[in-house]
């Protein structure tokens, strides 16, 4: 074993260096570029039961280190994904992917888990219970503890694969959520969301974003995701993939010190489509600095399956 | 798609409010007028998008707009400092088209884009003609640059205090084969109406990456869903359905 694996949930990773979901499309975008096949892996694009045009435009909006969002779960619907996308991500990336699933009602979600549950190539299912984008669903089922609960008890019982909840910081306490989640079954943990936020246009006195408010992401959430990744990674068993304004070797160090076993990269890609590359490359060095030797030692949670 | 380091030679206004830059560097990336470049700014999180107006070997030049912070901090660049740009985004104009007599349809910054591609089409041997569009006299530039590449040039002013009087529909000639444009979206919409051929519209949105990862630039196409940054900024005419 090298000394960037780590083991999510009892599948091997060459390095924790995780592609955020809808920040990475399906990789192919990202492949044109660079052998994606140097990352850990990577989640695709959220997928729902139905094709969803999502919100209305504007969907972006900036604020200091960071970038805020309204799109709203954009995808071709999951029959497409499978039919369509999924044999192009196949193409150009070889390794078990992360499949991020959203959804409006508990049958929707355990449907779309069920159909990517039996593609070949996706290694877990993240289950994206978090969203701040839609009405009617995703995040209000990461709100409270029995809605949490109840998806994912429903969806464990109706797939095979290791599945991860994907929670948001918009709710009083993620801890209970968290092991909640747990408790039903859950193989893991994914957090940070975005923050909920809003910008608002001093020419128009308007909110610049269609939606009014968006999710918050980027650099300057970095230290209240890991915080957050600390006090969950501490309270549950299974293992927590930290997110949230990863934009360095040494942000996945200091995530993974927090507790995490796998750490995703988000907005940063959308700046820099080359950055998942350069963090796995400069993992080494940076671990050399800090005196690291293996990362599957750095986290509390290693050997957790 | 590639990403750069460009040095900046030139950064000059031409109106109150406009400015033209051009950049060196690997200029490779780019294969057809109507693309764009996306700059990253110190102190913004996000780049900012920025058509290209002309491309000769090395050298970029693009002509933007003061108006938020990114454009300001862009135009109080002085020639030696370095950008990090990611260069060749978006599908750009499609010259296979045109006829033998395009004509060019521009409002406001609108107008860089047609430059390259004027030069394009005229390099190609077609007859191009060009109408540019601007508020007021102060505001109008490039008119001679068009005139020196060789395109019939008309120049109208929402005001009346320069050239023709109206907008760029009211100056339009009959004869042309087919139409090329990029302006803000009245503008558009008022082409879209006015046009008695095909023609190609290049569109401006929020965009989050500019290379077609992040969803953020989305609109609805008789086609399907398109990515404003990745499957355009130019659409096709039949393409179009406007939102409101």
């Amino acid at each position: 074993m090298g000394k960037l694996n780590v083991n999510l949930c009892g599948i091997e990773l060459d390095n924790p260096v995780i592609a955020s979901s809808g920040t990475f499309g399906y990789g192919y975008e990202f492949a044109e570029l660079y052998d994606i096949n140097c990352l850990g892996t990577f989640s695709f694009k959220g997928t729902t039961k139905e094709p969803r045009f999502g919100n209305a435009t504007p969907r972006i909006a900036e604020g200091p280190s960071g970038i805020l969002n309204s799109i709203g779960l954009q995808n071709p619907g999951v029959e497409k994904v499978i039919s369509e996308e999924l044999p192009k991500l196949k193409k150009c990336f070889h390794k078990p992917v992360i499949a991020n699933v959203g959804g409006f009602s508990m049958e929707e979600y355990v449907y779309t888990c069920k159909k990517l549950d039996k593609e070949e190539q996706v290694g877990w299912l993240e289950v994206n219970i978090s969203c701040p984008n839609v009405h009617g669903g995703g995040m209000s089922f990461g709100m409270q503890c029995d809605a949490a609960y109840a998806i994912t008890k429903a969806v464990k019982e109706a797939t095979t694969k290791p599945v991860l909840i994907k929670l948001s910081p918009n709710v009083t306490d993620i801890v209970s959520i968290a092991k909640a989640c747990e408790d039903a079954g859950a193989d893991g943990i994914s957090l940070i969301n975005t923050l909920m936020g809003m910008r608002i246009d001093l020419k128009t006195r308007k909110p610049i974003l269609a939606n009014v408010f968006g999710g918050y992401s980027g650099a300057a959430v970095f230290p209240v995701a890991l915080r957050l990744v600390y006090l969950v990674a501490h309270a549950v068993d299974i293992p927590v993939v930290g997110i949230g304004g990863v934009s360095s070797a040494e942000n996945v160090l200091e995530m993974m010190m927090a507790g995490a076993t796998a750490v995703q990269v988000g907005a940063a890609n959308l700046l820099d489509p080359f950055v998942c590359r350069d963090i796995v490359r400069d993992l080494p060095a940076a671990m050399e600095k800090y005196g690291i030797d293996s990362l599957s030692d750095l986290s509390i949670k290693q050997g957790a399956k | 798609m590639k990403q750069g380091v460009f040095t900046v030679r030139e950064n000059i206004p031409l109106t109150d409010s406009v400015y033209r830059m051009k950049l060196e560097g690997d200029t490779s990336s780019f294969t057809n007028a109507g693309q764009f470049l996306n700059i990253r700014i110190d102190g913004l999180y996000l780049r900012r998008p920025i058509s290209l107006c002309d491309l000769e070997d090395r050298i970029i030049t693009i002509i933007y707009k003061v108006v938020g912070k990114g454009t300001e901090d862009l135009s109080k660049m002085t020639p030696g400092k370095t950008l990090d740009i990611l260069t060749g985004l978006g599908n750009g104009y499609d010259l296979s088209l045109s006829g033998s007599h395009p004509l060019l349809l521009g409002g406001g910054v609108g107008v860089p884009p047609l430059y390259y591609l004027a030069k394009k089409l005229i390099e190609d041997g077609k007859r191009v003609s060009v109408v540019l569009g601007f508020n007021t006299q102060n505001e109008v530039f490039y008119e001679k640059e068009f005139r020196a590449l060789g395109a019939d040039v008309i120049v109208t002013t929402v005001d009346g205090s320069y050239g023709k009087k109206g907008f760029v529909t009211d100056a339009m000639p009959h004869d042309y084969t087919y139409f090329y444009t990029c302006g803000p979206e009245p503008m558009l919409k008022a082409v879209y109406r006015s046009t008695v051929t095909e023609g190609q519209f290049s569109f401006e949105k929020r965009m989050g990456c500019g290379f077609g990862a992040c969803m953020g630039c989305s609109c609805k196409t008789i086609t399907g869903y398109k990515r404003i940054c990745k499957d355009g900024p130019v659409l096709k005419k039949e393409e179009i359905l406007w939102e409101n």
